[in-house]
């Protein structure tokens, strides 16, 4: 069964093409989209919302036709738009439950969905402020809130994670990952960074300039790509630190090397390390205790759409 | 297929205890659909309208504009009572014409509120996300301000029908005068919502939407006025004049068909072609006002 599915689905405009022939199927579970701004992923959302008839192709949400039967994709379809959408003179149940009663749940349901949904997106007492006080945090919250409050088989989340700090981006991805395995909605989730989406997604679709670049499923994506990153410390018996590591690595069996922007600043200091397995963090730990090193980082590595690019115009250059 | 919970299945195949994953509850009951949901939307904007459902500090202006429009008309009303007058010293329709001012700062408040938030804010996509449509929402919306205002004005209208049957004046004559009250309220919610609610959907700031409403309302009605006293009682310059404002417009109007009085200068009516002509000019107006809205909402999408 798929979610959704895309044939030849074009969308231009008179100045610009903003989908190119997009063929896309989408099963249940968490799928990310992937694209740099522009790349067409709000044109896409539109589309599928049938909300904005497709130049060309033809494309299905849940097994009903864009084209003709938009009511009632959007009826069971929730959506969580990129910007503030939010009257900060309302509370959060309030316009909870008017937006419940928008996707036409009688009074009394929607109320009681309200209350439920504000409680698994994390929001308490402070449901009954008005929204015009709420953190950019909260009101990404409410944002989802209102968007699963119909019970939605599908929910549309774009940039769900824009403007949240580090903390606030891992709850948000956290429970956006909830949504489907604990709630049983499809997901599909937009993003400009590959690196997050990896997290959260069963499958990642990456589209550039309207054009399906690569649709594969998330743990066929990490082995291509999954890398980290090394710093250590250099002491009196090993002044450069960083050869030496090398060297213990390439010894364990281990294959690092430079990062690849190799005149950015410090980057003399850092080797990368394909990430096979797990077990790559111990033998790290240990060729640089056994150094006498110190570790000053070792984190995974954020990929970019622009890693994507690279590998793709590498493998056309091969 | 069914989609993947994290239901206890560990759990279920030791055979021990099975907690229930209940902390999601699917909705499994009806989904009423756009008409229920245009109802809701045209409820919850009527409600808004007299701040009910919001803070206590929204109800304050309109409860009080509304308070000012009533009590004249019991005023009105205790004196035909007390003085045992023949006739209420003011007709329906003229009353209405003559709280014009204040019916101008109740719309200047409430359309705003009603149209251009949603705008402001950018709420408008989360509406066109669900089942209801661009139509349904601009509809519900006009219906919500002009049943508002009908409410505004009728109210005082309905007061002064009770006066009257209690001040024990002619039955059927007060009830004629009654009908014919409630429909020019009818008539004067439905052109004054169009405008009011288009030039709300204008702007997204409140505050040019509430100076923009008042300017609209009273400066071309006092204008007209003004240039109505400049010919002579004689001419005819003043009824086509009086297609010039909204007020003046439903001035001819009631004084044409409604049986009011004219309140021109010099009591002058407008002669049969001439309301044919206000009658045309208004369904222009009204119709032209919510067109208008509807497109501008055309490119409000997400």
């Amino acid at each position: 069964m798929t979610v959704i599915a895309t044939e030849s689905l074009s969308k231009r405009y008179p100045r610009v093409t903003a989908l190119d022939r997009l063929t896309l199927d989408i099963t249940p579970g968490v799928t990310g989209l992937v694209g740099a701004n522009g790349a067409g992923k709000s044109t896409l959302i539109k589309i599928l919302l049938g909300l904005s008839p497709a130049t060309e192709g033809t494309a299905r949400v849940l097994d009903m036709d864009v084209h003709t039967e938009g009511a009632a994709i959007r009826e069971r379809v929730g959506y969580m738009p990129e910007h503030d959408c939010l009257p900060p003179d309302v509370t959060a149940t309030e316009f909870v439950v008017h937006m419940a009663r928008m996707s036409g749940l009688p009074g009394t349901a929607a109320r009681e969905r309200t209350a439920d949904t504000l409680r698994h997106v994390g929001l308490y007492e402070e449901r009954y402020r008005p929204m015009g006080g709420y953190s950019t945090g909260m009101k990404q919250r409410v944002k989802l809130a209102q968007a699963l409050v119909h019970d939605p088989r599908l929910v549309l989340l774009d940039e769900p994670t824009n403007g949240l700090d580090p903390v606030g981006r891992d709850e948000m991805l956290g429970l956006i990952r909830r949504v489907h395995t604990d709630f049983g909605i499809s997901v599909l989730v937009t993003s400009h960074l590959l690196g997050e989406l990896e997290r959260t997604s069963d499958h990642i679709v990456v589209i550039d300039g309207g054009k399906l670049l690569r649709s594969s499923s998330t743990r066929e994506f990490t082995q291509h790509t999954a890398s980290i990153t090394v710093e250590v410390t250099d002491t009196d018996a090993h002044p450069d630190g960083t050869a030496a590591l090398r060297e213990a690595l390439a010894r364990a069996g281990l294959s690092p090397q430079s990062p690849s922007e190799a005149n950015a600043p410090g980057a003399g200091h850092l080797l990368t390390l394909p990430l096979d397995d797990e077990s790559v963090y111990d033998t790290v730990r240990d060729a640089a205790a056994e150094l006498g090193l110190g570790l000053v980082r070792m984190e995974q590595s954020r990929h970019r759409i622009a890693e994507v690019f690279k590998e793709r115009s590498g493998a056309d250059a091969a | 297929m069914p989609p993947e919970r994290t239901a206890p299945a560990p759990a279920a195949q030791r055979g021990q205890d099975v907690i229930h994953n209940i902390g999601y509850r699917s909705y499994e009951g009806p989904r009423l659909g756009r008409s229920y949901a245009r109802r809701a939307l045209f409820t919850q904007s009527l409600r808004g309208a007299y701040g009910l459902g919001r803070s206590a500090k929204s109800k304050v202006l309109p409860m009080l504009l509304f308070a000012v429009v009533c009590v004249p008309a019991a005023i009105i009303v205790a004196v035909a009572v007390f003085a045992k007058q023949k006739e209420l010293a003011v007709g329906n329709a003229e009353y209405v014409l003559m709280l014009q001012p204040v019916i101008g700062i109740y719309l200047a408040a409430v359309a705003p509120q009603a149209i251009s938030l949603d705008l402001r804010f950018k709420t408008t996509p989360l509406y066109f996300s669900r089942p209801i449509e661009r139509g349904d929402y601009v509809a519900a919306k006009y219906a919500a301000l002009s049943a508002a205002l009908f409410v505004f004005t009728a109210v005082p209208v309905l007061i002064m029908y009770i006066g009257a049957l209690l001040a024990k004046l002619d039955f059927g004559e007060q009830t004629k005068f009654l009908a014919q009250g409630i429909v020019f309220c009818a008539l004067f919610a439905l052109l004054h919502a169009g405008i009011a609610g288009f030039i709300a959907a204008l702007t997204p700031r409140r505050g040019f939407g509430i100076a923009a409403i008042i300017v609209t309302l009273t400066i071309p009605y006092f204008l007209i006025n003004a240039l109505q006293a400049i010919p002579g009682p004689d001419s005819h310059v003043v009824g086509w004049l009086g297609l010039g404002s909204p007020g003046t417009l439903m001035d001819g109007i009631q004084s044409s068909f409604l049986g009011g009085d004219s309140q021109f200068p010099y009591g002058a009516k407008p002669t049969g072609g001439e309301g044919i002509a206000y009658l045309l000019v208004y369904v222009l107006l009204t119709v032209g006002a919510y067109l208008l809205l509807t497109r501008r909402y055309r490119k409000a999408g997400l």
